[in-house]
């Protein structure tokens, strides 16, 4: 994985509240045994009509999306299943960060293993960036701040080692292994 | 000693290395389940990496999600239909051939949805840390388990470790007193939680469902319940052992034997929440109020009772856009809107006392013309159970299709769907939109609500079918 520090990148603003894992790829694509090349189901029935052919109407078919790598949604965004295809399908797509009120324990967990910063923020920053859709953001992990064009800046969350390993560019396996005579002393002191 | 709850029970019993500022816990995980869908990318990694499944013993493989119900797909006569699902199948044969694995493979007796063979086995017990890359993974936490859903990043490292890193979660005590009223069931329950808490209500919490409402349930019953923790945004949902619990597992092929038993409830016997001990949070339910409930919108939180109105908000957009995509209007009663399918089966109830009640509603009735109505055990077992008990006939003789185990309709990725616009009553777990197909609207209800709404051809109230 590549190392992050900051992400710099313009908006786009999905208003939509609940965004569930099925909507952001829906179940019939997770056939799948690899998890590349998933952007192109990333939304499909949102992007896609009953025929296949392109919505032109939503956002992310449209040519200013080109280039954006921060998505902001509506409250409580990535609910539902466990399935890692979103986070896999979104990074694919192109987005680097999403930004809600509230994001849900198990998409936020499978993100911050790939490389996708799941970002809450409080009322007030969350409503200004709903109002300014392709507004130039800034997220910076260093300082868990994200700073708006406005010169506003925001405090976000995130799990401390979950953001090492992000900043570092190494994944928790690594961690893991290193823990085995940890695990064995506990296998063995297991009386059942 | 301080009191503790359930959950912190589990939990610290679990930790190679508790958590500290800088690192979440080292949680040793005692049952990983693996099924077809979330498994490959982990083994992938495994095999990159050179690495090791580290207690094979300690995992459980199955297939459901993307495996057909008809039975000639399924017993191989004829090939499986969706051909990306059949690669599934076969790469799951090979992980865990090559990695020494148990696999209930699609044509062994003990196969079924994930979360359902998981008890049924007795793999599933009390005080165990249990994880499976799959949301509902929270059914377990019937039997006093800590058990939750990962990503299958997380699969692989429980292949390769047996452990994760987790940051603690608060609790979330649902408190539910009184006594359900004949005709609502678990389902209904778990409904008119989500429906009181929110979809995201229970969102960093681990649910403890506890009082008098909940120990009157059956195991059955409280998997249900424990099923939907995550509709509310919780990742596990726990109730405490008790007897029902013991008198369940007794037996079952990987529950413990002789002094070993009695040694193991003697252990599980002290896992219930200490008097006193503290939770986050309190929501109390009183169970004796509740009707039979149905969803009407496009998340598990938009539900009302049976004989209620799909409610009128004004100047809400989330809820105007779920009403427009389920065709319905602010004001119009539920019951006697027209349906063309109807889903029995899913992880959240597709057991035998699920097939029992909606069997008893049917019983010398048929489905109405210009319905369909899909019966999908919960798994092979259950299968053979209600066979052995003639509900198959009940169901074909009514004019339901009997298949093969399996997630089906509930996910819709087997070639199982409903098609677009078309009404499902289900008594599966999820009514987001396209989650039965694209397009389709799916209401979900109990067992009985869903055999009523067969029988009538349209929403209906199953308290006027249902057997003395």
């Amino acid at each position: 994985m590549q190392p992050i520090r900051t992400i710099e990148s313009r908006t786009v603003v999905i208003p939509v509240t609940n965004i569930d894992t099925d909507q952001i790829i829906p179940a019939r694509f997770l056939t799948t045994t690899t998890r590349e090349g998933l952007g192109k189901q990333a939304f499909a029935d949102w992007r896609y009509d009953a025929n296949g052919a392109v919505k032109s109407d939503f956002i992310l078919n449209k040519p200013e999306v080109a280039g954006c790598g921060v998505l902001v949604a509506g409250r409580n965004f990535g609910c539902g299943s466990s399935r890692e295809h979103a986070p896999w399908a979104l990074l694919d797509f192109g987005f680097r960060a999403v930004i809600s009120t509230e994001i849900a324990d198990i998409f936020r967990s499978n993100s911050l293993k790939n490389g996708l910063l799941p970002i809450v923020v409080d009322d007030q920053t969350h409503q200004w960036l709903m109002n300014h859709p392709g507004a130039n953001v800034k997220i910076d992990l260093e300082t868990t701040t994200l700073a708006l064009p406005t010169g506003a800046t925001a405090k976000f969350p995130i799990e401390g080692f979950a953001r090492v390993c992000l900043m570092n560019g190494v994944d928790e396996l690594g961690f893991l292994l290193q823990q085995a005579p940890a695990i064995e002393r506990y296998e063995a002191a297991r009386t059942y | 000693m301080s009191a503790k709850t359930l959950f912190e029970k589990v939990w610290e019993q679990h930790q190679v290395v508790p958590e500290s500022a800088d690192t979440p816990a080292v949680l040793y995980i005692d049952l990983h389940l693996v099924h077809e869908v979330t498994s490959p990318q982990a083994f992938s990694v495994l095999r990159a990496q050179n690495l090791k499944v580290r207690r094979p013993d300690r995992v459980l493989a199955t297939m459901d999600h993307s495996t057909p119900t008809d039975p000639d797909e399924v017993f191989g006569r004829v090939p499986i239909k969706v051909e990306s699902a059949a690669r599934q199948v076969k790469e799951l044969e090979k992980n865990c051939r090559e990695f020494g694995i148990e696999l209930h493979g699609l044509d062994r007796d003990t196969r079924g949805i994930v979360h359902v063979i998981g008890p049924e086995l007795g793999a599933t017990q009390p005080g165990k840390t249990i994880v499976c890359g799959d949301s509902h993974t929270a059914t377990h936490g019937a039997f006093g388990a800590l058990a939750f859903g990962i990503g299958t990043t997380e699969v692989g490292h429980v292949l390769a470790t047996q452990c994760l890193l987790q940051r603690r979660p608060k609790t979330l005590a649902i408190e539910v007193t009184g006594k359900l009223r004949p005709g609502v069931t678990a389902k209904d329950l778990i409904l008119a939680i989500i429906g009181e808490i929110g979809v995201s209500g229970g969102t960093g919490y681990v649910i403890e469902y506890r009082g008098s409402a909940i120990e009157a349930l059956s195991m059955e019953e409280r998997m249900t319940v424990c099923n939907m923790s995550i509709e509310a945004g919780a990742r596990a949902g726990m109730i405490a052992p008790d007897e029902t619990t013991f008198a369940y597992l007794k037996g079952r092929r990987f529950a413990p034997q002789g002094k070993a038993w009695d040694e193991a409830v003697a252990r599980w016997r002290e896992l219930k929440t200490d008097p006193g001990a503290q939770f986050d949070r309190v929501v109390s339910i009183d169970a004796s109020k509740l009707e039979p409930m149905i969803s009407y919108g496009t998340h598990p939180g938009m539900v009302v009772p049976i004989s209620g109105k799909v409610p009128e908000v004004a100047n809400d957009p989330v809820h105007a856009k779920a009403l427009n995509y389920m065709g319905l209007n602010g004001g119009e009663p539920m019951v006697g809107k027209p349906i063309q399918v109807v889903f029995i089966g899913s992880c959240t109830n597709g057991r035998l006392s699920d097939l029992e009640l909606a069997a008893g509603v049917l019983k010398g009735r048929k489905v109405a013309s210009g319905v369909r109505m899909l019966v999908v055990p919960g798994s092979q077992q259950v299968k053979r159970e209600a066979e052995r008990l003639g509900l198959d006939k009940i169901f074909t003789e009514a004019g339901a299709q009997w298949r093969e185990s399996g997630c089906s309709m509930c996910i819709g990725m087997n070639g199982d769907t409903a098609a677009r616009g078309e009404y499902a009553v289900s008594t599966s777990n999820r009514n987001f939109e396209g989650r039965q197909g694209a397009g389709a609207r799916t209401l979900l209800a109990s067992p009985a609500t869903a055999a009523a709404a067969a029988i009538a051809g349209k929403i209906a109230d199953p308290r006027a079918y249902l057997p003395n």
